[in-house]
């Protein structure tokens, strides 16, 4: 893969795995990921053959004047990577984020949706 | 048949688990009770403290800042999603529940000054240091 002058300048940056919740509906799958310092401009959700990427992209925040006195966690890009099955409606995938928690909406594909069926009283 | 489809839609996602740029053992946010938690980073120079930490999804009218002379307690509360029936999860990492630190600080600082600042699930809230015990600088006098 090609690397782009993006990729290099973020080379030394460190990557963590965002900490996900993935639960299932009747009708779709969500993926619920924590990635405080995320918006919707920083946020690149990519789809190519089975594999779906996020990738989230932190500004790194120096605090002006200001010395480090400790710090108890680090900072640094997101990255997880997901493969889907076939039963994923790929076309219809949706992202949104809200206050650096990012939800991914992903449909099941119409045939193996859940079904109710309707119990008609016999007459 | 029905229970066997249900198996394999719990297997629908799996983490593509041969992707080795991720850093894996550093997972972004520390599971409650490692260690404390939230955790925090606290930056200062002489004439404030700020601290900042990650609360990501958290309703910013639930949390509650008290600031007490060299300390500060922060409060705070992540509910999970309320699932309907027959909704299930597959992986569940988050955090959720009722959540209190306190944390010292570098040095008494003006509570009724305090500011504090909700954007993109990080906390930052800036303390600037009690007037008395600012450095002063003395100047020398020439005799």
């Amino acid at each position: 893969m090609a690397e782009t002058v993006k990729d290099i300048s973020r080379k030394n940056r460190k990557i963590y795995a965002p900490v996900v919740d993935i639960f299932e509906t009747a009708n779709n799958i969500l993926i619920v990921a924590d990635m405080p310092g995320v918006d919707e401009k920083s946020v690149d959700i990519t789809l190519e053959k089975n594999l779906l990427t996020i990738h989230g992209m932190i500004d790194s925040t120096t605090h002006d004047n200001l010395e480090l006195a400790f710090s108890e966690y680090g900072i640094g890009d997101y990255q997880r990577a997901f493969s889907l099955s076939d039963e994923i409606d790929r076309s219809n995938i949706k992202a949104t984020v809200k206050d650096g928690v990012l939800k991914l909406i992903l449909p099941k594909s119409e045939r193996i949706k859940t079904r109710k069926i309707e119990v008609i009283k016999e007459s | 048949m029905l229970i066997r489809e249900l198996q394999r839609l719990g297997n629908l996602l799996e983490p593509w688990r041969e992707f080795d740029s991720i850093n894996r053992e550093a997972f972004r946010t520390l599971s409650p009770g490692r260690v404390e938690f939230p955790p925090v980073n606290l930056w200062k120079n002489e004439n404030k403290a700020v601290i900042t930490t990650e609360i990501p999804g958290v309703d910013p009218e639930g949390v509650e800042i008290n600031v007490v002379g060299n300390t500060i307690t922060l409060r705070f509360e992540r509910k999970p999603e309320e699932l309907k029936e027959g909704e299930s999860y597959t992986r569940k990492e988050r955090w959720y529940g009722e959540f209190s630190r306190t944390i010292e600080l570098p040095f008494n600082v003006q509570g009724d000054k305090v500011e504090a600042k909700f954007s993109r699930g990080i906390l930052y809230i800036e303390m600037p240091r009690a007037e008395a015990e600012k450095p002063r600088k003395i100047t020398v006098q020439a005799e």
